[in-house]
């Protein structure tokens, strides 16, 4: 049971009444001269069930509330459980240090590492700090700057990607955000090191493209990666945004989809019901998909790791000839 | 009485016909083109040979992807690649194969960008022309894979790749596989750019979203035509979350130069000079002599 009041998702309402209506007969009995336990026995076995029933049928847009929900854990919370000594390094030596984009050096299970994550707020404090997760040029600046400084010592990048989209705003034209996106997917191409882009939470667009130029691309089961937001998808194409879940159906946007399409490498399991409900497991779920995954990029040579690179992403693109 | 009705129905449509309308001003048919900025209204033929730009006031017409490669390239040394590319419906949206095909008919181009081969005073190069007219430029995997292709076939030719922009950005029918032909495109570049090839991006109206946030802003010298649209977010986006009024020029070509994110704009009469001496100059071993 959770600690404190969790906000809970419409999809997951049949089994809140139900786990009230279970409650409330168990203080019942606390006070009452009746037996009332194999009534309540049943009820927790349709509880199991409907538990099962929900969560492993959940529809793309469930999984866009899960990879929305305020409580999901952010890159902040997974990094001390599944990295040691970070040390956060600020700023893109041009113009600023962007909190929306986190940056630094660590170890992974002894290794060495660069990890790099956007960063949303979970209050109206820290979201107004971190921009709402939405990076500005000098964000992804910095990210390139600390993958170009995770080249020379030979380390591998390990990205979390969890954002709305890069911000749209005056500043961030002025500064070139079209250029600093850019910049980035024509330099992780290059990156003579591993990379890893791990999808966290929502994979908005070209802001979560440009740390998403990995060798691979994993995602944690309910996260999101897609071109535009359903909202905006359903608004351009039918002139309604109510319509943001058949939107979320008909773009392919889950990990599920993302896997079979072939985009991305790996599905990283979640915790029944959403990562926020045990981020600890969760980041040991994750830990071990960074274990995996860099088990199976170790031994190529830098330039083994960038062909690798091209062909992944040179494969991608359903056409006729 | 219908019959009578019928008359009085029929002379006022005529009536209405002959009350210039807004389409009534484009009349004759072909002969003469208005200009969209400034009123000005030249013979169409005269405009084509001026470039499509306004004599008037400058103003810079959308091009074909023909048309600019007529007004930029050796006569006849056009040849392009790839037209044979079709674009699926890989997610079965509703009317998006029609919109494709009716477009392709429209144009006569398989998809919004053609590329191929072609000589610049001379010298060989790889063109990709990117074309507003089909689905607004935008990009799905055909034009990722032109578009790479392309600048494969400069790497293996050892030439200069030149990319002329026109983009809504990435073609949402078509999901995330156009969300990835950004990173496509960018790791033929890198490779290309490693060879010690150059590439030049010439952002012509309108160049937004995707394709700005990728191959557009990275060329080794990205040149702009006036007044051209140029911006990573719509302008109506933008607004809507700053809540301040944006300055009349923003996202314009101009602006951009101001900001340091363009290193020229270059009239249109001016682009065939330009970027045969920036080829010239990147040719190994080049000097002033030559």
């Amino acid at each position: 049971m959770p600690k404190k009041k969790m906000k809970t998702m419409a999809f997951e309402e049949p089994l809140i009444e139900l786990r009230k209506k279970i409650s409330e007969l168990k203080e019942y009995t606390k006070t009452a001269d009746v037996d009332l336990s194999s009534e309540i026995t049943s009820l927790e076995e349709r509880f199991a069930k409907l538990e099962e029933e929900i969560y492993e049928n959940m529809k793309p847009w469930d999984r866009v509330q899960v990879a929305r929900h305020p409580e999901r854990p952010t890159t902040l919370d997974y990094l001390p459980l599944v990295f040691k000594d970070f040390i956060e390094l600020h700023g893109d030596r041009v113009y600023g240090d962007d909190e929306a984009i986190i940056g630094g050096i660590g170890s992974f299970e002894g290794q060495p590492v660069t990890i790099i994550g956007h960063q949303r707020g979970k209050d109206t404090k820290e979201n107004v700090r971190r921009n709402f997760g939405m990076p500005h040029p000098e964000g992804y600046r910095k990210a390139l700057r600390l993958m170009k400084q995770a080249e020379k010592f030979g380390r591998p990048v390990i990205c979390l990607i969890d954002t709305k989209g890069a911000y749209p705003g005056r500043a961030a034209e002025e500064r070139g955000q079209s250029e600093a996106i850019a910049r980035n997917l024509v330099e992780m191409a290059g990156l003579e090191v591993p990379v890893l882009s791990i999808v966290i939470g929502e994979g908005g667009s070209g802001g979560a493209l440009a740390l998403g130029v990995g060798n691979q691309i994993l995602m944690l089961e309910n996260s999101t990666f897609s071109v535009i937001s359903p909202e905006g998808a359903a608004s351009i194409l039918w002139k309604d945004a109510a319509l943001a879940k058949t939107a979320a159906e008909a773009m392919k946007i889950t990990a599920p989809d993302l896997l079979e399409m072939g985009i991305i490498e790996h599905m990283i399991p979640e915790v029944r019901g959403g990562a926020h409900h045990d981020t600890a497991r969760q980041a040991q779920l994750i830990s071990g998909a960074i274990r995996y995954s860099l088990k199976e990029l170790e031994g190529l040579s830098a330039e083994q790791l960038i062909s690798q690179r091209y062909e992944k992403f040179r494969a991608i693109g359903v056409f006729t000839e | 009485m219908a019959m009578i009705r019928d008359i009085f129905k029929r002379k006022r449509d005529e009536k209405e016909a002959t009350i210039p309308s807004k389409a009534a001003k484009d009349v004759p048919e072909g002969l003469m083109t208005k200009c969209p900025n400034c009123k000005h209204i030249t013979l169409t033929k005269e405009l084509e040979n001026l470039g499509k730009v306004c004599p008037k006031c400058d103003h810079h017409f959308k091009m074909t992807a023909r048309e600019r490669i007529v007004y930029l390239l050796d006569d006849s040394s056009f040849d392009s690649v790839d037209d044979h590319l079709k674009s699926e419906n890989p997610l079965n949206f509703p009317g998006y194969s029609e919109k494709v095909q009716a477009d392709s008919e429209k144009t006569g181009l398989n998809e919004a960008v053609l590329t191929g081969t072609g000589s610049l005073k001379g010298q060989q190069v790889v063109v990709a022309v990117m074309d507003s007219h089909f689905r607004m430029g935008s990009m799905g995997s055909v034009v990722g894979e032109k578009i790479t292709r392309a600048v494969e076939l400069a790497t293996k030719l050892k030439v200069p790749f030149l990319i002329f922009t026109a983009s809504g950005g990435a073609r949402m029918q078509e999901g995330v596989l156009s969300l990835m032909q950004m990173a496509k495109t960018s790791v033929a570049l890198k490779r290309h750019s490693n060879e010690g090839l150059l590439f030049v991006s010439i952002l012509t109206h309108p160049t937004t979203g995707g394709v700005s946030a990728s191959f557009a802003s990275v060329g080794d010298i990205n040149l702009a035509e006036p007044k051209a649209l140029i911006g990573f977010a719509g302008r109506r986006v933008i607004e809507q979350t700053v809540r301040e009024k944006l300055p009349e020029d923003f996202q314009t070509a101009e602006f951009l130069l101001d900001h340091g994110q363009l290193d020229a704009v270059v009239h249109r009469s001016k682009m065939r000079e330009t970027l045969s001496t920036i080829v010239q100059l990147h040719v190994k071993g080049a000097g002033s002599d030559a």
